[in-house]
């Protein structure tokens, strides 16, 4: 009968995956002890880490996901931070309260905007969202009251404690991480997610399934741009300051853009891989300049031109890895004879059964 | 009034000098289906480029044109048969990646080599010279020439396309890569020729910009972005309305201009970001 | 003239073709009959170097061309006109066929010997290919396919989308064609044009040859039984 001496099941979870997922909660337990052991250097300097891989999340969804590749992620990364100062330097409220507010703008600006953008297909859209995040840059540069051109320091800040504020900063960059990652996987998981992976297959595929494109990319856009919002919100008051060159600047799309491709497209782990690689070479060539970013160039270059998929694509590729449960895989639990008998005896069954 | 109309002429002028940038820009998206990124940033090459016999050998910036546009002609070429032709295909995002990586090469390459001064091509005293009409215009002679030539080299690389073997291979390539291959089109050739095309196109470019104003190993973005807003505001798939829309850019930004140093550029992407919401498909495209 | 031996060849995972055996001497019309997605299509394309994914020997005029790319097998001497026609669209009439012509080989086909053999095109030349009626632009295709001075050439779904007055008229021109020395191989949809036109008729079914021959020797009960696979019931 079928399945004698074979017993599976269809499962997302892989013992390795499972091992992985226990290993991300401890890696979260661990961050989010870290205010009570390290000093506030390594605070500033994993929330700028955290800060990077969030974005890094956010382009990989847009354009790994959604097909949206966009050269333009600083105009949000902007809107969030300059809203922070908006809202607590300028209208009083408390700044940690001001950072999710700072995302929420960044959504509000999203939506708004895409229905420009969205006119544009492929690298159009690309240089098109640049584009805005210049039209973004200028705007703020001209505004006196948010320090124009060369910007404003959060002062407001003072009132806090440095301690409460450098940890606080700390945890909600931490927290901002974890839920990021989180929603990131539910999502893909979820119905969406699998209308997503559809659209990025084939779009004209997806549409003939029902798929409503326009919306599913609409939905992507809003919510990765609310990310990009969330990590300018937080980076700008991490360090205190914002001006227009800073807040608007292209690099940030650079970095998010070489981390998603040196690490991975189109993969949850990839992100990871790829920061990693970043903050390593910048930990290496800090002292030389432009070497750096020649250094992550060269790399993306050749990653582009020999293995497509990044890092974590070839080692994916090369052992069928997956440590994020994504994509649902015959597991056989045990089997009296080997799987090629089995198969064969559940064909002779189906041909008998016709 | 007269101010006016002087601006108007000085917009149509600074037109002519984005037309050079977009052309190439247009032909590499026409024909291949491709963005590239570091188009502004190979611009930027050819200025450096152009920087070296203009000191060393005491050429002419005009006659250094001829040696650098071989030179970029080659290197499109290359850069596309051995770099970007590996990741032609159905993904888009692949071949705009890789241009994104080679514009950061290119930026802080030259930023190595030059560090950030800004530098420029001089030609003496046919910068400032100018013609005279009536009593209160003046159109500048460097501004004209630069005009002349870029209406030139649109009108004859027109007729490449439509006229000659190569530009007909060129077309029928970007229509179907692989019927063109039964035909005996290797589009892989095709391809590269189109982007040394574009390359020596953007030479010119580069060095009148070069002559007009300074350059520096940054300037490569905001002339990619200009070309950009050319091509999509004369619409995609023609080259006269590239050149028509890099006409309208260059008279948005002296319009802009005189509200305000910052406004010019400024005024030109609000023209760019009202023709995508109104007409996305620009304002003079064919409707192939 | 071609000899195709133990042809395999395949799509990505996909196998389409399992060791197909054919061949073609100078001056016949070979005509390719089976259902869709029976393999025709793919045979033409892997002889045409259209297939990467391929093992087999392909020998044309004795020599190996199975791992040339498109471009290469027709300078050698073998064109398509592809399934679909797959005309360019940025081109006229007159600038579809001198593109034909860019492989590079000198011989009787030149814009007005294949304007005298489709005579409806000159008026058209200048037109963009797309203006033409169905018909039409198979002759362009054909044409196309002969600017290249070719020995033997290939022909994917000639008859597709056209009604049979049209298909008949195509036709005429194949014995035309035949007389200036060209071999060609034909997939036709419709099996009587087939038989008719054909000296030697190949019959594909889930990529395989089924049956094979002249088509005076094939009776029609041999000829379902290859392309639809129906059993013999008598066995």
């Amino acid at each position: 009968m079928m399945g004698e001496g074979l017993r599976y099941t269809v499962s997302r979870n892989t013992s390795v995956s499972t091992a992985a997922v226990w290993l991300g909660v401890a890696a979260a337990v661990v961050a989010l002890s870290v205010p009570w052991w390290a000093n506030a250097g390594f605070m500033r300097w994993a929330v700028e880490v955290m800060c990077y891989l969030v974005l890094a999340q956010m382009w990989n969804l847009m354009a790994g996901y959604g097909g949206l590749m966009s050269v333009g992620v600083q105009a949000f990364v902007g809107v969030g931070g300059y809203s922070v100062f908006v809202f607590a330097q300028h209208l009083g409220l408390h700044p940690f309260l001001a950072i999710p507010l700072g995302g929420l703008m960044a959504a509000i600006a999203a939506a708004i905007t895409s229905t420009v953008v969205f006119r544009m297909r492929g690298g159009y859209f690309a240089i098109g969202t640049w584009v805005l995040a210049e039209v973004f840059r200028i705007a703020f540069s001209n505004v006196s009251t948010l320090g124009g051109g060369s910007g404003q320091s959060l002062t407001v800040m003072t009132h806090i404690d440095r301690g409460v504020r450098e940890k606080g900063i700390y945890l909600i960059a931490t927290a901002t991480l974890i839920v990021a990652s989180l929603a990131i996987n539910l999502l893909l998981r979820s119905r969406f997610g699998l209308g997503l992976t559809a659209v990025r297959d084939s779009e004209a595929a997806a549409e003939a399934q029902g798929v409503d494109v326009k919306a599913l990319k609409f939905i992507v856009y809003v919510l990765s741009s609310f990310g990009a919002g969330l990590v300018g919100a937080i980076y700008f008051t991490s360090i205190l300051r914002i001006s227009p060159p800073a807040a608007f600047d292209a690099n940030w799309a650079v970095a998010a853009i070489f981390i998603v491709v040196i690490g991975g497209i189109g993969a949850v782990e990839g992100p990871i891989v790829g920061a990693f690689v970043f903050f390593a070479l910048r930990w290496f060539l800090a002292d030389y300049g432009s070497w750096y970013w020649l250094a992550m160039g060269g790399l993306a270059v050749v990653i582009i031109m020999f293995a497509p998929s990044g890092i974590w694509g070839f080692v994916k590729a090369r052992f069928d890895l997956q440590l994020l449960p994504l994509q649902r895989k015959l597991i056989v639990r045990s089997a009296k004879q080997s799987i090629g008998a089995a198969v064969a005896a559940l064909g002779s069954e189906a041909s008998k059964g016709v | 009034m007269m101010e006016w109309v002087d601006t108007l002429i000085q917009g149509v002028l600074l037109g002519g000098l984005y037309a050079l940038f977009a052309i190439g820009l247009s032909i590499t998206y026409g024909v291949m289906r491709v963005v590239n990124i570091a188009h502004g940033d190979f611009m930027v090459l050819a200025a450096y480029l152009a920087l070296w016999p203009v000191t060393h050998l005491q050429m002419h910036p005009f006659l250094a044109i001829v040696p650098v546009v071989v030179l970029m002609f080659c290197l499109g070429y290359t850069v596309q048969r051995l770099m970007l032709n590996r990741t032609m295909g159905p993904n888009f995002l692949a071949p705009m990646l890789l241009t994104f990586g080679l514009s950061v090469i290119l930026r802080n390459g030259l930023q190595q080599v030059y560090h950030a001064d800004s530098r420029s091509l001089q030609i003496g005293d046919l910068a400032i010279d100018s013609l005279h009409i009536g009593s209160s215009l003046a159109i500048g002679a460097f501004p004209l020439i630069v005009f002349v030539t870029s209406l030139t080299l649109t009108a004859a690389t027109s007729l490449l396309f439509s006229q000659t073997r190569i530009g007909i291979a060129l077309r029928a390539t970007s229509d179907d890569p692989e019927t063109a291959g039964l035909m005996g089109i290797r589009a892989s050739h095709t391809y590269a020729i189109a982007l040394g095309l574009a390359f020596a196109l953007v030479t010119v470019g580069g060095v009148f910009a070069g002559i007009r104003t300074t350059f520096s190993p940054e300037s490569g973005p905001a002339t990619l972005l200009y070309a950009f807003e050319a091509v999509v505001i004369g619409g995609m798939g023609s080259l006269w309305g590239t050149f028509a829309g890099s006409i309208i850019l260059g008279v948005a930004q002296g319009v802009g201009a005189n509200f305000g140093a910052g406004f010019g550029v400024l005024a030109g992407h609000l023209v760019f970001l009202a023709v995508l919401f109104f007409r996305p498909t620009g304002l003079l495209a064919r409707t192939q | 003239m071609l000899q195709v031996r133990n042809l395999v060849a395949r799509y990505g995972d996909f196998q389409a073709l399992f060791g197909v055996d054919f061949s073609l001497s100078q001056g016949q019309i070979v005509a390719l009959i089976g259902a869709n997605g029976a393999g025709k299509s793919t045979f033409l394309k892997s002889i045409a170097g259209q297939m990467p994914n391929k093992s087999g020997e392909i020998r044309f005029n004795s020599e190996e061309i199975g791992s040339l790319t498109a471009d290469r097998v027709v300078r050698r001497g073998v064109s398509m006109a592809p399934e679909g026609r797959r005309l360019f669209r940025s081109l006229t009439v007159e600038e579809n066929l001198r593109v034909g012509a860019f492989a590079g080989r000198s011989g009787r086909w030149t814009l007005d010997s294949v304007y005298a053999l489709f005579p409806a095109l000159r008026d058209k030349r200048r037109q963009s290919a797309t203006a033409l009626s169905g018909g039409q632009q198979q002759m362009v295709a054909i044409g196309r396919g002969l600017m290249s001075n070719p020995d033997l050439l290939m022909c994917d779904e000639l008859s597709l989308g056209l009604s049979p007055a049209v298909v008949k008229d195509i036709y005429t021109a194949f014995p035309l064609i035949r007389a200036e020395g060209l071999s060609a191989i034909v997939v036709e949809q419709d099996i009587d044009v087939a038989l008719r036109v054909a000296d030697y008729v190949y019959c594909f079914m889930h990529g395989r040859v089924t049956l094979h021959g002249e088509p005076g020797a094939l009776t029609k009960q041999q000829i379902s039984a290859a392309y639809f696979g129906l059993e013999d019931k008598r066995q």
